[in-house]
């Protein structure tokens, strides 16, 4: 009843976790990828849901408000038949750190396969996976990694573009505070892609040049024959004078407009991992244009991603064994 | 373990005699009576000890003054359950040190000759090592009003320090600097700019990965070097604590060869890791100042060698499990160091970096003269010694610690060196 894998031979996922991109091989990142296409294939509304995972057991733990990852997650766990849950544990800011330890023991007690979670600190995710005796996947940890998004935003990219290797990848704003950009940054390095950061000096993080990638200034510059702009959220926040001065001068130098796209190749795509602050880092026109623009891709490609990546750690070995009837 | 009354006289024979102040280096005897240094020398006992007298054989083993370590934090009153005046003590004993001087950020806050006199009661009624404090600097550590400064002087206050907290207002440092010069005590400051030093571990490469906001190593230098010039308008007597980065050695190296009242020290962890030791968010290596970059942590090395970090402290600062098994921003800071302090000093011996006689100085008499003291093997001073083998291997086991606190990124480190007995006021306290 499994539809033919295009996984023959392939390494499969040797990970008890998935706590980031970086580390992984390239052919690790092919795996997941090739997997999250074959559910991608898949038309939902006339696939009826799988059973390949029926009998496990995935709580979604978010220890941050998230509306889009959660709900793909689920989705995505529903699809392949696994009992799902989701728990939103309300975090004031100081006791949070105990929550963590005391829900991992909490949960730990009631024995599901996998777990979902997400953090507001760096590191944390990683911290629960060593305090629970299931397989835990980051769905984004302060300003670490969010590695389901780049592998999300890796596949829409080959999907569009055929492949992944010698493109330009411009990644643009709060590259600072930003796990998406960590994630992309790792996995599109690893697999030969050219990647640059633009953003303003107050939002890129020092040193960032040793992860692999040229960092600009002049949006123009930056884009300048890219291939795929991406585009990261900016909160407000961080907009009154702390790392910008205002909206509008941010979106006059940085945010994303027919013009300064005019810089990148004629056939640049256009990404945004969501939720869009529209006129602050993307001018509205261009998010909705669908011949530029990726993002409505993106969001179909995270539930097949999800899917791949809930398959790869609870079957693990048995998909890179056969299971090509 | 620690043994109670104090003998009337014990010869130490078959010793390494190991004095910094004088510079003696040689095998010898030496007697105490009572609680003080009645006598040593190469030939002190050469035909044997007089009837008597207790008898400790060294068996060749190196026979210092204690350590006198300048910068722990006991954690009482107010957190008895991370440290104790009592558990500390006997952490200190078992690590060589006979002398050691906390830092005012109890709770209550020792900013009042009462404080000051709490610690001096505690430690008595524990009897082992000296335990002396610092008092806050300014009221409450808020970094606005000077203390007493001359009132908890006189109530043996060691120094003046707002603890972990930088004084940030230049106003209130040169004003306590300048009023300070009319006594005999020492302004210490913790130099890192509060504004810039807001981040979880060293600013760079690895804090970028890792997601974790950087502490630039230019938060340092940058308060250092203004707190610098106030001494040099005051004239006040300026000592400098952990000092983490190439760019502070430098400052201080300038300011010392300009003739400025100027001191500093550092702790095993800054020359003994570099900021990977972070990595995997590592919470028993998260420290303020943060583990630095390879170049700085061989910069330190260094200028511990070569005098231009005049001491060593442990920087012993305990935090419980429930403090550090938690995300790293919301981990406390600190490393537990007392029962680690000579062995990790002492690499730098057997890397061929510095003579012993020179390492037990920054462990001994500099800080001990840093706060007007004196620590040395000399007929009349008090008798507090260290008995150490210098070459035993070993590996160091947290589980082990006295301390009541184990964090410590060095567990499973091999060693070398290792304390055999501890002397305070005549009295052993401590018997590997």
């Amino acid at each position: 009843m499994t539809a033919a894998l295009p996984l023959g031979g392939a390494p499969g996922f040797p990970h008890r976790h998935l706590l980031g991109i970086e580390g992984l091989s390239r052919g690790e990142i092919e795996f997941l990828l090739d997997l999250a296409d074959h559910y991608a294939a898949q038309d939902p509304r006339e696939h009826k849901p799988s059973s390949i995972l029926a009998g496990y057991t995935v709580i979604n733990l978010f220890f941050e408000t998230s509306t889009r990852t959660r709900t793909s997650f689920e989705l995505a766990a529903k699809r392949l038949g696994a009992e799902v849950t989701n728990m939103s544990v309300a975090t004031s800011s100081i006791k949070k750190g105990e929550t963590l330890i005391d829900t991992a023991m909490t949960l730990t007690a009631m024995r599901p396969d996998l777990l979902v979670v997400r953090h507001p600190d760096s590191g944390a995710v990683s911290l629960l996976s060593e305090k629970v005796d299931c397989a835990v996947i980051n769905g984004g940890d302060g300003s670490h990694e969010h590695p389901t998004q780049a592998l999300l935003d890796a596949l829409s990219i080959r999907r569009s573009k055929g492949h992944l290797a010698g493109l330009v990848v411009a990644i643009c704003g709060d590259v600072l505070h930003s796990r998406v950009a960590r994630s992309n940054i790792h996995l599109l390095t690893t697999m030969g892609a050219e990647v640059r950061v633009i953003a303003p000096p107050t939002l890129l993080p020092s040193g960032i040049e040793g992860l692999g990638v040229k960092a600009f200034h002049d949006m123009r510059k930056g884009l300048a024959d890219a291939d795929i702009v991406m585009m990261l959220r900016l909160q407000n926040e961080r907009m009154q004078g702390s790392y910008v001065p205002s909206v509008r001068e941010y979106f006059r130098f940085y945010g994303l407009d027919q013009e300064k796209l005019a810089a990148a190749k004629p056939d640049a795509l256009v990404m945004h991992p969501g939720p869009m602050n529209r006129g602050v880092e993307i001018d509205s026109e261009l998010a909705d244009d669908i011949a530029r623009s990726l993002i409505r891709t993106q969001v179909a490609m995270g539930v097949a991603v999800r899917m791949a990546c809930l398959d790869a750690l609870l079957r693990g070995s048995q998909i890179a064994g056969g299971e090509q009837a | 373990m620690a043994v109670a009354g104090t003998p009337e006289r014990v010869a130490y024979l078959n010793a390494r005699l190991l004095d910094p102040a004088s510079g003696l280096d040689a095998p010898g005897a030496l007697l105490t009576e009572g609680t003080r240094i009645a006598d040593l020398g190469p030939r002190l006992f050469a035909d044997g000890p007089p009837e008597g007298v207790e008898v400790v054989d060294c068996g060749g083993a190196c026979l210092a003054p204690g350590l006198v370590d300048m910068r722990v934090q006991l954690r009482e009153p107010g957190e008895e359950h991370k440290e104790t005046i009592a558990t500390a003590s006997r952490a200190a004993a078992a690590g060589g040190v006979t002398s050691m001087v906390a830092l005012p950020n109890t709770e209550p806050v020792v900013d009042d000759v009462a404080g000051v006199e709490f610690v001096a009661r505690r430690a008595r009624e524990e009897k082992l090592v000296k335990v002396y404090t610092y008092a806050a600097l300014t009221r409450g550590l808020e970094g606005r009003e000077i203390t007493e400064i001359g009132l908890l002087h006189e109530y043996g206050a060691r120094g003046f320090t707002d603890g972990l907290k930088p004084v940030a207002e230049a106003q209130v440092l040169r004003r306590a600097l300048a009023y300070s010069t009319a006594f005999e005590t020492v302004v210490l400051q913790h130099p890192q700019e509060p504004s810039l030093a807001t981040g979880l571990m060293n600013g760079g490469e690895m804090a970028t990965r890792l997601g974790l906001s950087g502490i630039p190593p230019l938060a340092e230098v940058m308060l250092l070097e203004r707190d610098l010039r106030l001494v040099e308008m005051t004239g006040g007597r300026y000592h400098a604590a952990l000092i983490s980065t190439a760019q502070s050695v430098e400052a201080i190296r300038r300011a010392k060869a300009r003739g400025l009242p100027v001191t500093c020290d550092t702790a095993p962890h800054y020359f003994t890791l570099d900021e990977s030791a972070v990595g995997d968010y590592r919470t028993f290596a998260k420290v303020m100042p943060p583990l630095r970059r390879e170049a700085d942590r061989q910069a330190v090395a260094e200028a511990v060698a070569d005098g231009t970090i005049d001491a060593i402290c442990s920087d012993h600062a305990p935090q419980d499990q429930d403090a550090k098994r938690l995300p790293f921003a919301l981990a406390e800071w600190g490393i537990v160091g007392l029962e680690t302090l000579l062995p990790l000093s002492l690499a730098l011996v057997q890397q061929g970096r510095m003579p012993l006689l020179e390492l037990l100085r920054r462990l001994t008499q500099a800080p001990a003269g840093i706060l007007h003291g004196r620590a040395a093997l000399a007929p009349g001073l008090p008798a507090d010694l260290l008995l150490f083998d210098p070459e035993r291997r070993w590996s160091i086991e947290t589980g082990r610690f006295l301390s009541k606190s184990k964090n410590s990124p060095f567990d499973g480190q091999a060693v070398q060196g290792t304390v055999l007995r501890s002397v305070v006021d005549g009295r052993t306290i401590f018997q590997a």
